[in-house]
This record gives structure tokens, sequence and C-alpha cells, in this order.
């Protein structure tokens, strides 16, 4: 199998949707045309992280990263870079200022180290050769032929690994509470694959670039703490990353490294996939493994917690996706070694997806202390359009946000929970000076108000009042003691809610609250929102020194509320006037105030 | 496929190895860059591409990366290879064609020696530019 050549293509979801399948077909269509099929491997792969770059094709050897890359694009890469030996150079991702040779250049992987995403981007994820060839099922084949139980446990602890699914719980702990239970005649592992946050994508990544990982990290599981069956749960809305799990378990199979006696050892041990119906819920532990028993997804009071009593009453260990494609890398390349990324508290890594205000968006991995500041402007390359940084919300609608002010501090467990946020499952909601923290809050309470099961009336009834006083300050109608009750509503859902989703639904209110005091006082006192978002609170108005008079917000207005004569300054009714902001987007000179 | 026992998944995975280890560019430390302008492919660069793959696949050298770069600007020299690696200066050599493709291998890359014959000052303008 000798190629002169690699492209990789990539296949994850972002791409996919605008026609990586195509630039794919494409390139082999092309590559057949010139008759050099058998020097050229073409390769679809999971996502490289760029995603706002994307469609992204690699060239190998020589790294060529090609950017934004249309299915017509693919004759040209063919003829042009492969026969000819010319790189596309206007397909080329350019930095300025830098020669961009290769990947190492590109500011967006420079301060990135990708341990979980090690073969996202990389290998074919539905070739299992591909990942055996990069260490795969080695981590498998160590602990079967020369570690005991204990041994991987052991080597699980000096790793320092943590729970990637929000909490943090050291792995290791857990493995040994199922593998204490001696008298269960049956033991499972679950990977929870239900990754419910707004904003983020990071698990679906691992799973459609790199699902061999997932594989064998369970059945590693399976012989330390002695079960022999697995349990994956998963979105229905995550058809890509289903379909690679399920070739993947075929092809594992296949091979024997999953079923009876694994690479001919005395250990047996398979996986099933189960869907979820995508309720957020589900993502909690007890909900979900209520769900894969077949009854409806809603919490249970914990201890008991799964480890010794999970699925149908039996001994269960269930982590993140995340995680459990740390635990091949820990055991290949030895707790150590894992131990020497990161924080003192925080080990290894974690994978952040980045949206919002961000002009790279994208899936980032990063070493745990890596500081905010780091993120946003040297891999994420700053806020677009010129404005300014506000704030970051991590761990989603269970989080809060993390300020300008503390942009330096160090990203780990630690640091997070001081800030009065949380690492989560790894979301990262860039927000700037348009974006109004109020209106933030709301959005996340009205998705934990929906989310809700309706078991607990802490969370039922709390975040439904937490909802209706944000609704009224957005609306101008609230008043100081609006804020008095979030804080004690807020506290009373924190300790009496059965689970995390009750418990941690008032975080974004209260961090954003402790944060932006006076962005909330002035929607209150002043009856202004300084984002200019809180529509009730909006009014646009002409300045009438920078109007020059030409009309173009007159036409644009859909209720023809603006009048004026020609080269006069206009005027807004405001009785009229339906706050779309038509106005303020279509003039040119600033004429328009919004406040 | 059989299902496979220890042996034979260690036999898989070295049968794969190399393939995988071309694309892998984070621990290649050497960087060999091959002047692929239009001079340089009417001089012969394409062969010269060529040569270097098949010498590195051969001698499993993993630790090297093969780049294309543009025109470097010494029409006179193409084929035009600059090799930059730990420990060296950064050369440009010119007249690269197969067999000294493989010379640079064995006495650049490998033996720490440069090819004094072959090499290639960048222009004075460069230099300035610099
Ligand atoms: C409301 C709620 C939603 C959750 N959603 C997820 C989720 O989508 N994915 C996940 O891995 N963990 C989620 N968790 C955390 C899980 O309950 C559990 O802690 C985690 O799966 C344990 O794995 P880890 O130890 O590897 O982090 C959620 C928790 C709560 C309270
Ligand atoms: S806290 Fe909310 S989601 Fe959790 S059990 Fe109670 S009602 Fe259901
Ligand atoms: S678009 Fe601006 S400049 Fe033109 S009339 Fe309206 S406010 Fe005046
Ligand atoms: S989906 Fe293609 S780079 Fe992320």
């Amino acid at each position: 199998m000798a190629f002169n050549h690699y492209i990789l293509v990539c296949g994850g979801t972002g791409c996919e949707s605008s026609n990586a399948d195509k630039i794919y077909k494409n390139l082999k269509a092309a590559a057949e045309g010139h008759n050099i099929e058998k020097d050229v491997q073409i390769v679809k792969t999971g996502c490289f992280g760029f995603c706002e770059k994307g469609p992204i094709v690699k060239v190998l050897p020589e790294e060529s990263f090609y950017v934004e890359v249309k299915p017509e694009d693919a004759e040209e890469i063919i003829g042009e870079h492969i026969v000819k030996g010319r790189p596309v150079s206007r397909l080329q991702y350019r930095e300025a200022g830098k020669e961009n040779a290769g990947i190492e250049n590109i500011s967006f992987y420079q301060k990135q180290v990708r341990v979980v995403l090690r073969n996202c981007g990389f290998i074919n994820p539905e070739d299992i050769n591909e990942y055996i060839a990069r260490d795969g099922y080695a981590a498998l084949e160590k602990a079967l032929f020369s570690m005991s139980p204990d041994d991987v446990i052991e080597e699980l602890k000096t790793s320092g690994l943590r729970g990637r699914g929000g909490a943090g719980f050291p792995t290791w702990r857990k493995w040994l509470f199922t593998k204490q239970v001696e008298d269960a005649d049956q033991k499972y592992v679950v990977c929870n694959a239900d990754e419910g946050d707004p904003g983020a994508y990071m698990d679906r990544s691992v799973l459609e670039g790199d699902p061999h990982s997932v594989l064998e990290a369970m059945a590693i599981a399976g012989y330390t703490v002695g079960a022999s069956k697995g349990f994956i749960y998963i979105r229905a809305e995550y058809p890509l990353a289903i379909n690679r799990l399920k070739i993947a378990i075929a092809q594992a199979r296949e091979l024997g490294l999953l079923g009876d006696s694994i690479l001919g050892s005395e250990f047996s041990f398979d996986i099933e996939i189960r869907l979820g119906a995508g309720a957020f819920v589900c993502g909690e532990e007890t909900a979900l493994l209520a769900s894969i028993e077949g009854e409806r997804g809603m919490p249970k009071p914990r201890p008991p917690f799964p480890a010794t009593k999970g699925l149908w009453d039996k001994p269960t260990v269930i982590n993140n996706v995340e995680t459990w494609a740390n635990i091949p890398v820990i055991l290949t390349k030895g707790g150590e070694w894992f131990a020497g990324i990161g924080t003192e508290s925080s080990k290894g890594t974690k994978v952040f997806a980045l949206t919002g205000k961000i002009n790279n968006s994208g899936l980032v991995e990063v070493p745990m202390g890596t500081p905010l500041r780091d993120i946003v402007y040297n891999i994420g390359g700053g806020i677009p359009n010129g404005r300014k940084f506000k704030a970051v919300q991590t761990g989603g609608p269970s989080g809060g946000v993390i300020t300008a002010d503390n942009i330096d501090v160090p990203i780990d467990f630690e640091h997070l929970q001081e800030l009065g946020s949380i690492m989560g499952s790894g979301g990262m909601i860039v927000m700037d000076e348009d974006d109004c923290i109020v209106d933030v809050a709301k959005f996340y309470l009205e998705f934990t108000v929906e989310e809700s099961c309706g078991k607990c009336a802490p969370c039922r009834i709390g975040g439904r009042k937490l909802y209706n006083i944000l609704d009224k300050i957005s609306k101008g109608k609230g008043t100081a003691e609006d804020l008095e009750k979030i804080q004690s509503i807020g506290h009373a859902m924190k300790r009496a809610s059965l689970c995390g989703l009750g418990q941690t639904a008032p975080n974004p209110a209260l961090s954003s609250m402790h944060y932006f005091a006076d962005e909330y006082r002035a929607h209150i006192e002043d009856k202004n929102c300084p984002a200019g978002v809180c529509t009730d609170l909006v009014r646009y108005t002409v300045i009438e020194d920078k109007c020059i008079g030409c009309g173009l917000c007159a036409r644009k207005c859909p209720v023809s509320c603006i009048s004026g004569e020609k080269r006069q300054p206009h005027f807004i009714d405001q009785d009229k006037c339906i706050k779309c902001g038509e106005c303020f987007n279509a003039c040119k000179f600033d004429a328009i105030l919004r406040k | 496929m059989a299902k496979l026992n220890l042996e034979a998944l260690r036999k898989l995975r070295e049968e794969n190895k190399q393939a995988l280890e071309i694309r892998d560019t984070e621990n290649k430390t050497i960087q060999i860059i091959i002047g692929m302008g239009t001079s340089g492919i009417a001089a012969g660069a394409k062969q010269t591409l060529k040569a270097f793959t098949d010498l590195l696949r051969e001698r499993n050298l993993t630790q090297v990366s093969l780049r294309q770069a543009g025109s470097i600007g010494l029409d006179h020299a193409e084929p035009v290879v600059e090799v930059r690696m730990p420990g060296m200066p950064d050369i440009i050599y010119g007249k690269v064609d197969p067999k000294v493709a493989e010379q640079i291998i064995e006495q650049h890359i490998i033996g720490k020696e440069l090819l004094n014959e072959h090499v290639f000052d960048r222009p004075a303008r460069d230099i300035v530019q610099d």
C-alpha cells in the first residue's frame, strides 16, 4: 500500500453539511480521471477542529491546508496539485504575516495539545486498521495480557484523570467502587454520549472522528471492574456519530476485539447502542440509566450511586465520551505522562467547543490551566468586527460567566468553580458588547425550564419563577426586590432540587448578576438595555448632526414610521416604531442611535 | 476476516503503521522543502519529489516532512530544495535530481554533513530582507 500522496477530507458534521461528501466523491472521481488512484489515497476523517473555515481538505505529505473548499475545486486539487505538483494557492489558508507552509504555522493550532482529538482529522474513522496503526487497541492488549485490574486502576490514579462530563469526579475511584462490589452476578459499563448543552459538540466529534477509542476504553473498563456488557447512550439527533459507531462496533467484533474471549483471552465483552430522545435531563446519570432500562428518563436520588447500584440495580461504571477517549492513551503512554499535562489538581487536556462572537469558532483542545486569554485571542483569533470582549459562558446552562477581568485565570476545575462557573462538558460561548447579559441569562433559564422533568418542585416551580423575573427585568418592569428574589429562589433551588439540572439552573443568573450588577441595574432603574438587545427597552432615534437625509432608513423601515425631506435630518415616530432595528442596520452614517 | 489473537493484532498494527506515520506531522523535526514553481517543474522537480518520497519510505525516516513550495527565485539552479533540521543551518541545494536527493538523505539528513558542491546560498536581496 504505497501512496505518494494523501488527501484528508473532513467528514465531521460541520463540513459534511457543507458538501464534504461531494468533495470527497469528486476527488475520487478526479483521481480516477487522471489515472492516479493508486498514487493518492483519499480519506474521509473526523473533524479537524477548525470548523469555521470548513469544508477542510488537507494534502499530505506537504501539508497543504485547504479551506472553504467547494466540490468543483476537486478537479483542480487533483489536476494541479497532485498531478502537476503545484499547490492550489487560492485555496490555501493564509494568515497575515505568516509563511503558512504547514499546520504548525496556523495560530488556531499552535497552542493546542491534542490528546483526546489525537486521531480526529487524522484517521479514517470507518477503517479499524487505521485506528490499530495508531496504537489502537494496544492499551486493551496491555491491560489484558500484562496488567491486573488493580494495575489499571493504579495507572488511572497516577494519571489524575477526572470525569469530563461536568463534575470532575476522579475516574479511578468510580471504577474502584464498581470493582469492589463482589457479590454481583452482572456489572455494566456505560458511555454517556447524550451531550445536551447548547453549543457543545465535542463528544459528537470524538465519536465521529475516533469511535474506536471509546470502544477500546469501555472494554478496558469491563476488564477492570468485571463487566461483560456495555451500552452507549447517544441522542438520536447524531446520525453520523451513530452510524460511525455502528461501523466501528461491527469491525471490532469481526476482528475479535469485542465479543467472546477477546484476543484469545478469557475476557468477553460486548457493546450495544441505545438511542436517546434528546432530553437534556437524560444526560444526568440516573435518568440516563432509567432511560436505558426503558423507563421514562427521570433522575433518582443518589446515593445509591450507579457505581454500586446502577443499570437494573447492578454495579455500573458510567463515564462521559471525552473521559473514555483519554483512557487508551493513559494506558499506552502511562499515567505519569498524562499527569505531566495540566495543573496540580486538573490533569490532562480539555476539549472546548468555542462558539459565539469569535473569529475562529471550532473545536479546541488545550492543556488544563490554559488561560482564557490564549483560547479567545491566540486560538480563537479574537472578537470579530473590532467589538469588545465581554464574557465567556462556560458550562452551558449549569455554568456561569467569566469576564474580561478574569481572562488570565487558568482554566481548570478549581478556578472555574471559584469564579462561580463550572467546566461542564466544555461549551464555551463568547459574548461581546452587543450581547445583553440579562438576555443571555434568560435564554439559559428558558432552556432549563423547558428541559426540567418536573419531578421535583424546586426545579419545576423555582425555574419558572426565575424565568418570569428575568423576563420582567428585560421588559423594563423589574424592581430592586427582584434582584433579591433571584438570590433567594436561586439558593433554594440549589439546595433542594433532586438533580444537577435544578441545582445548577440558577447559575447563569446568579453568576451574571454578580459580575454585571450594573447592567441589571440599568435595566431596572434606568429602563435601559446598554447592549441594545432587550427590545422593550431600546429606542431608535436619529442623531440630527450626523444624518445626511439619504432616506435609506425610511425605505427599509417595515412600518414606514420614518419621515423627512431629502437632504434633511429624518425623524422616527416612536409611537409607531416596532424596534426591529432595520434603520439602525441600514444607516451608513451611524446617524441612528440605539439606546 | 478472522478473529485476531495477540500476535495477529501486533502484525496488523505494524503492517498499517508506516502509511499512517507519513501522515503524521507532529513529531517531524526535519523539513525538506521542494521548489515547485513552473521553472522547478520544468527542470524535473516532480521526479525529485518522487525520489524523496520513495527514499523516506524505504529508509523509514518518519521524522522528516516533505513540503512543496512555490518558486524560491533561483531559476538557474532548479530543482531547488531547502533542508531544515535541528543542529544544522538551513541549507538550500540546487540542481537536485533524484541522485542528489539520495545524497542529501544519506549525507545531510543521516550523516549530518553538507553536500558542498550543491549548496546554493540565498541571493543577497533575501539576506537584506531578512
Ligand atoms: C442535567 C444534567 C445533564 C447532564 N448531561 C450530561 C451529558 O450530556 N453528558 C455527560 O457526559 N454528562 C452529563 N451529565 C453528567 C452525568 O450525570 C455524569 O456525571 C457523567 O456522565 C459522569 O461521567 P464522567 O465521570 O466521565 O464525567 C449531566 C448531569 C446533569 C445533572
Ligand atoms: S431538579 Fe428538575 S430535572 Fe432534576 S429531578 Fe428535579 S425537576 Fe427533574
Ligand atoms: S439612513 Fe441614516 S443618514 Fe440616511 S436618512 Fe436615515 S438616519 Fe439619515
Ligand atoms: S467539521 Fe470539518 S473542521 Fe470541524
